[in-house]
């Protein structure tokens, strides 16, 4: 249970006021959106996509070829957040720029970013290179962000004993990074991974299979077979496909993610007895056969410890004196003045470019935000009305979660985007078309983040409270109102803020559709982006995107943040 | 014979904050250690003890004044110093024996030489045959032996503790406190001195040779008095029990000016820190003392008798000293009158006297005044915050709103709505208008 919680909780930063931060934050957005933009005009009006096979001979090529994206995405978001967090840790002027950039970037809908990204990067690399590129940036730009909070987060909450021991003993950085700073991460960052990759699948499978009119930038992968088997209508692919991802999926689970937790164990700072620790079947046999273990372990060693070494000799940070006063060297200065220079000619041209879009057409951007948002609200509204009975019955009784709890993980271990494609096939005859398969969408990218919650929350309401309510005879909506309610809004915010944003970057890929050779599309901000990339019209694309960026950050500040607040403070069990 | 000088602190003060808003966590302090001499700084919470501590291993270092170490001024991280933490602080992911080593490994020492050396000092402190466990499985005192086997590898020429046995259960903490006099006093280690950090007075008396005492507000030294006690020393011996008699006498008899007993309003000086209290305990405690014969009783005695350790205790005589219901002299604490009749009184009888006497302190009559002052009779907490952080550490000063609010609230003079997080003047405690 306790994983569940873990992995379907993101972290939010506590209430934060605004700041400059925030301003430069969000200014570096709208300057990397340009940037992209800009580069969009030299990029070819036509891209002719790869061939994609619906052999079952090349599935396991496939599976490989998406794997490998995200395994290369992964260990670039790792060494980056190391990096970041540092960087963040060691200067405390850069700090007060970092943390809310990271805030603020956490929070965007990566998906947005992917036509720009694609239209960059085709503008100077092969149509090839340039999709891998933007799929493994996409990746990267999903997967980086919670893994940096979460180095930079423990480093941060480090018993101030432990520093003054390793500063008393005077380790050098190396022996730092290894012994402390590293161990002291461990939980966190694997943790944190395990929901990295769970994203990292999404954001894969949207990009693999992403076309907007005549340019297609598929990549070979599983997301593209499984597009185009719903495309030509080939069940049996389509099948063949699904199985392949979620067995990968459920390998993975089992021979790295688990073990993985099962190992991280060791680093936990005291043991409190009432969690039991993870276990894993393969991570047991594994320490059971010695031999294996050794042989393996002394080829590990041999592979990864100059790796290592490389991983610490970026994220180790020199030895301190615990109180050292904040360094504000010459290098600080210039840097800030150079990125401040960099950022003020950028926002300007920015807005240079969006003074070109038309009246009508930012009146359009409006309409789709706004219909995208109800459609966001809808699939909110559906997820919630049947997670939160589900959920309840689930959570407050063990023998039902007990065999419920694997089957839901496996269904909610699938990407939602590597669902779209079968969604397609079926819904899209159907009446209200693209317009329901999008609410769909959503909330098969929202739902399973609500149930989980729900399910943590409803066990995790205490037991004399209940026995209170029957003691008291409360009736069953009493019982609702009084107990089970304010008992699970916290976990229902926590599940909504993560869901919240799942839902926006899905409006990307549902709204727009090139399927069976037609074009769909319905009213909605991703529509709106998608068709200005579809047609060239860049400045209407920097336009809907930067506007889709903003309404997002501002949702999440003013309505998610204060509610999380108030789930905080209010209703916590403590 | 010619004692060597170790250690020396100059002036030294310590202060943290920016200019508007600093808070000093020591002021003037001078202080020397010689070898062969295992002094005691001994002080309630807050006094800057565990400050001193850091600043004299190097991990601090102070704006003002001069550290000495052998004639020297020390810079950065004092190479001759280790410290033992009342935390234990050991690397949970590492073995009793990798925890020692991991001390070795870092100055140097290669494995051959680091992984004796280390059997053997986890030898010395009796954890033979623990090597390979890891420190959760390990009890408390256990724990702290690796602590003292790690600080003990580096051979230090000045031990640091900090409150080493106050996390201890009281046997463990016993057979640890003799086990460190055995190898102290033996000199098996080639420890030159030790500077231990406590809050127990019984625990200093019964290990130093010197007591150094510290008092709060501003952190600050006020007595340096010698043990001439023989070890080992029996605790219930007479010498014994007038040693701790003398230092209860010195640390409960600390009085200040009128204005620095009282404290001031916010903006007008210094502020008295109000005592993290129990209103429930203060009362037991008045009880207590008005079943007593005379209604007066002898600190120390008293802390035994009621089982509480001496910094509740006196965390608790001060609140009492303030309110007026009781006096201090000579280790001594006497219930006045007021306390007296607090003690017999009613539940509401006594919410009416501490309401009197709570309005008498600066804090309060500031904080009616303002609430007086606006419409509603309300003010906010992050308004509040930003007085008293004119005057306390940011830390400290949600603590110490906190308190006022806490007893206000037992007084009825204050009422306060956490929803919104604004504090109100209880009109129903005060004169309809």
């Amino acid at each position: 249970m306790n994983r569940i919680i873990r992995l379907f909780s993101s972290a939010v930063p506590r209430q934060r006021p605004w700041t400059w931060g925030d301003l430069v934050a969000l200014l570096s957005v709208t300057v990397l959106v340009y940037a992209g933009t800009r580069l969009a005009f030299y990029a070819p009006a036509v891209i002719r996509g790869p061939e994609i096979s619906l052999s079952p001979d090349v599935l396991p090529l496939y599976a490989g070829l998406s794997f490998t994206r995200m395994l290369i995405a992964y260990g670039m978001s790792l060494i980056f957040s190391l990096w970041y967090g540092n960087v963040a840790l060691g200067n405390q002027r850069a700090e007060q720029i970092l943390i809310p950039l990271l805030d603020v970037l956490q929070s965007v809908p990566i998906l947005s970013f992917l036509p720009v990204v694609l239209l960059g990067l085709s503008a100077f690399l092969s149509q090839n290179t340039a999709a891998e590129l933007a799929s493994i940036v996409l990746i990267f730009t999903s997967q980086t962000w919670n893994l940096t909070f979460a180095w930079y987060q423990s480093q941060k909450t480090m018993p101030r004993e432990l520093r003054e021991v390793a500063a008393i003993f005077q380790f050098n950085a190396w022996l730092r990074f290894k012994v402390l700073d590293l161990p002291f991460a461990t939980i966190g960052l694997v943790w944190n991974s395990i929901m990295s990759w769970a994203g990292g699948w999404f954001f894969l499978m949207a990009a693999e299979i992403f076309t907007v009119g005549k340019k297609d930038f598929r990549l070979p992968g599983l997301g593209a077979y499984l597009n185009e088997a719903a495309n030509r209508g080939d069940g049996n692919a389509l099948s063949l496909g699904l199985i392949t991802l979620i067995a990968m999926i459920i390998f993975l689970d089992q021979v790295l993610w688990r073990p993985l937790l099962a190992w991280s164990d060791r680093f936990k700072l005291e043991t409190l007895g009432s969690v039991p620790a993870p276990n894993s079947w393969f991570y047991d046999a594994w320490r059971k056969s010695r031999v294996v273990a050794d042989w393996v372990r002394a080829g590990a060693g041999l592979a990864l410890a100059p790796l290592a070494r490389i991983i610490g000799l970026l994220a180790s940070r020199p030895a301190e004196t615990v109180d050292a006063e904040p360094a504000r060297g010459w290098k600080t200065t210039v840097f800030f003045i150079v990125g401040g220079a960099i950022l003020g000619w950028g926002s300007y041209l920015a807005i240079a470019m969006l003074a070109r879009v038309s009246l009508q057409e930012w009146s359009q951007i409006g309409l789709g935000l706004g219909a995208t948002a109800l459609r966001v609200l809808a699939a909110i509204i559906v997820a919630l009305l049947w997670t939160v009975p589900v959920g309840v019955a689930i959570g407050m009784n063990p023998r039902l979660s007990a065999w419920l709890q694997p089957v839901a993980q496996v269904a909610a271990s699938i990407p939602a985007t590597a669902l779209f494609p079968v969604l397609l096939l079926g819904l899209l005859t159907a009446p209200g078309g693209l317009n329901l398969t999008a609410v769909l969408l959503m909330l098969m990218g929202t739902q399973w983040y609500l149930l989980f919650n729900v399910i943590a929350g409803a066990s995790a309401i205490p037991h004399e409270l209940e026995h209170t309510a029957k003691v008291l005879r409360l009736n069953k909506w009493q019982r609702w109102r009084v107990l089970t309610l304010p008992a699970l809004f916290p976990y229902i915010i926590t599940g909504l803020i993560t869901a919240g944003g799942g839902a926006w970057n899905a409006s990307i890929v549902a709204e727009y559709t090139v399927f069976g050779g037609k074009v769909h599309s319905v009213l909605g901000i991703g529509s709106a982006i998608a068709e200005a990339t579809a047609s060239g019209h860049y400045p209407v694309l920097l336009a809907a995107t930067l506007s889709m960026i903003i309404a997002v950050v501002l949702i999440n500040r003013f309505a998610w943040r204060p509610l999380y607040r108030l789930a905080e403070v209010r209703f916590r069990m403590d | 014979m010619t004692t060597t000088r170790l250690l020396e602190l100059q002036n030294v003060t310590q202060s943290y904050g920016l200019r508007d808003r600093q808070f000093v966590a020591v002021r003037d302090v001078s202080l020397a250690i010689d070898e062969g001499e295992f002094v005691a700084l001994l002080g309630p919470s807050g006094c800057g003890k565990s400050t001193l501590l850091r600043i004299i291993a190097g991990l601090t270092t102070p704006p003002e004044g001069r550290v000495l170490y052998r004639g020297k001024p020390l810079r950065g991280v004092n190479p001759y110093a280790t410290i033992v933490f009342q935390t234990f602080a050991l690397f949970p992911w590492l073995t009793v024996q990798q925890n020692v080593e991991i001390a070795l490994t870092a100055r140097g020492v290669p494995d051959k030489i680091a992984t004796p050396r280390a059997l053997d000092l986890l030898d010395k402190v009796g954890l033979d045959g623990f090597e390979s466990a890891y420190p959760r499985e390990l009890s408390g005192g256990m724990r702290q032996k690796v602590g003292f086997a790690r600080a003990m590898a580096v051979n230090p020429e000045l031990l640091c503790l900090d409150e080493p046995f106050s996390a201890l259960d009281v046997l463990s903490a016993e057979a640890l406190r003799g086990e460190l006099m055995e190898l102290w006093t033996a000199g098996d280690i080639p420890t030159k001195a030790i500077l231990m950090v406590t809050h127990s007075i019984e625990e200093a008396v019964f290990l130093a040779d010197r007591i150094v005492i510290m008092e709060k507000d501003p952190g600050r030294v006020v007595a340096d008095l010698k043990v001439g006690l023989r070890h080992p020393r029996r605790r219930k011996s007479t010498a014994f029990l007038e040693m701790v008699d003398r230092v209860y006498a010195t640390m409960a008899g600390q009085t200040q000016p009128e204005q620095v007993e009282m404290g001031t309003a916010p903006g007008g000086g210094r502020l008295r820190l109000l005592p993290d209290i129990n209103i429930n305990d203060l009362a037991g405690l008045l009880e207590e003392l008005n079943d007593f014969p005379g209604n007066w009783a002898d600190i120390f005695r008293l802390a035994d008798e009621l089982k509480l350790d001496s910094d509740h205790l006196l965390r608790l005589i001060e609140a009492a000293e303030l309110l007026g219901f009781a006096t201090i002299a000579a280790g001594d604490i006497t219930l006045t009158p007021l306390g007296e009749t607090f003690a017999d009184a009613s539940v509401r009888g006594r919410k009416e006297i501490f309401g009197v006497r709570i309005r008498r302190l600066p804090v309060f009559r500031w904080l009616i005044a303002e609430l007086k002052k606006v419409d509603g009779n309300r003010l906010t907490w992050s308004r509040m915050k930003e007085e008293f952080e004119r005057e306390f550490l940011p830390e400290e000063v949600e603590h110490q709103i906190g308190i006022a609010v806490d007893w206000g609230r037992y007084a009825e003079i204050l009422a306060y709505d956490d929803d919104k997080e604004i504090i109100y003047l209880d009109t129903a405690g005060l004169p309809q208008r």
